[in-house]
């Protein structure tokens, strides 16, 4: 028997609502002829996947979305619009002389991807918390794993953010 | 729901900042496709996650966010370095590593 909770009728009608505004804000961003349209169309994406990770119970990785992409990486990408003097208004000259390899391209490697994923995964469910009861992955489980089993990869991954501040503060300063 | 929505809807956010990323001529267009190849492979990551009812893909998605922002800062700098040099970032201009 199915029950509704099977279903989940709203779960479904929420992803379809979010992912056809990521599908249509992403659109904008790679068919912009405005560099700063095609910046807020990133934050409709961003926001969106955002969503995306709250219905997949990952709260934690959301909140972190929206402080860190939203709210740090969507100013830089401002600042550098607005910094390298990219013409605000319409800018025909944005895409240059690749579209006609790149559309077959992405079509071929969307083709492929979509036909594995669906012989693949062709009917295997996620649990939810509704239905089969599961919980979604709290914040204590995150921090113990980053600060258990991979304390390594986060030092490693600290230097990085390191090196990559100093390196952005050499290349960028004036002499 | 299905694993597979998510997938595929990953699946086409990367499809499209491949085609960003190989049409686009202004230095800070290709970094925003960037992004998006990126936030489409946080889609995966949480979705084969949930699949699979562990904790680690959460870990590798904060991890991808991090080096994001790492990326970008970079990237940014980079763009500004090539701006201040030849006022210009169309990357149809640099054309200094050909042969």
């Amino acid at each position: 028997m199915v029950l509704a909770t099977d279903i989940q009728v709203a779960q479904n009608i929420g992803f379809a609502i979010i992912a056809l505004a990521m599908i249509i804000a992403g659109t904008g961003v790679i068919a912009s002829r405005n560099v700063v349209h095609a910046a807020l169309s990133l934050v409709i994406v961003m926001a969106g996947a955002a969503a995306q990770y709250v219905l997949l119970a990952a709260e934690f990785v959301a909140v972190t979305q929206v402080l860190v992409y939203i709210g740090a990486v969507m100013v830089l990408f401002l600042f550098g619009v607005m910094l390298t003097r990219a013409k605000l208004g319409k800018d025909i000259d944005l895409n240059n002389k690749n579209a006609a390899i790149a559309a077959p391209v992405a079509l071929l490697l969307f083709g492929v991807l979509a036909y594995v994923l669906l012989e693949g995964f062709s009917d295997d469910k996620i649990a939810t918390t509704t239905g089969d009861g599961a919980q979604p992955i709290d914040t204590a489980t995150i921090s113990d794993l980053i600060f258990k089993p991979y304390l390594l990869p986060f030092w490693g991954l600290s230097f990085v953010l390191l090196a990559a501040v100093i390196g952005a503060i050499v290349l960028a300063r004036k002499d | 729901m299905l694993v597979n929505q998510f997938l595929i809807l990953g699946a086409l956010l990367f499809c499209m900042g491949v085609y960003g990323v190989l049409t686009r001529k202004n230095a800070v267009m290709v970094l925003l496709s960037i992004e998006l190849i990126l936030n489409s492979v946080n889609i995966n990551l949480l979705a084969f996650d949930r699949l699979n009812g562990n904790a680690e893909g959460n870990v590798f998605a904060l991890f991808i966010i991090a080096i994001a922002a790492a990326e970008v800062g970079v990237g940014l700098a980079m763009v500004m370095l090539i701006y201040r040099n030849k006022k210009s970032i169309s990357l149809d201009d640099l054309s200094e590593m050909k042969g």
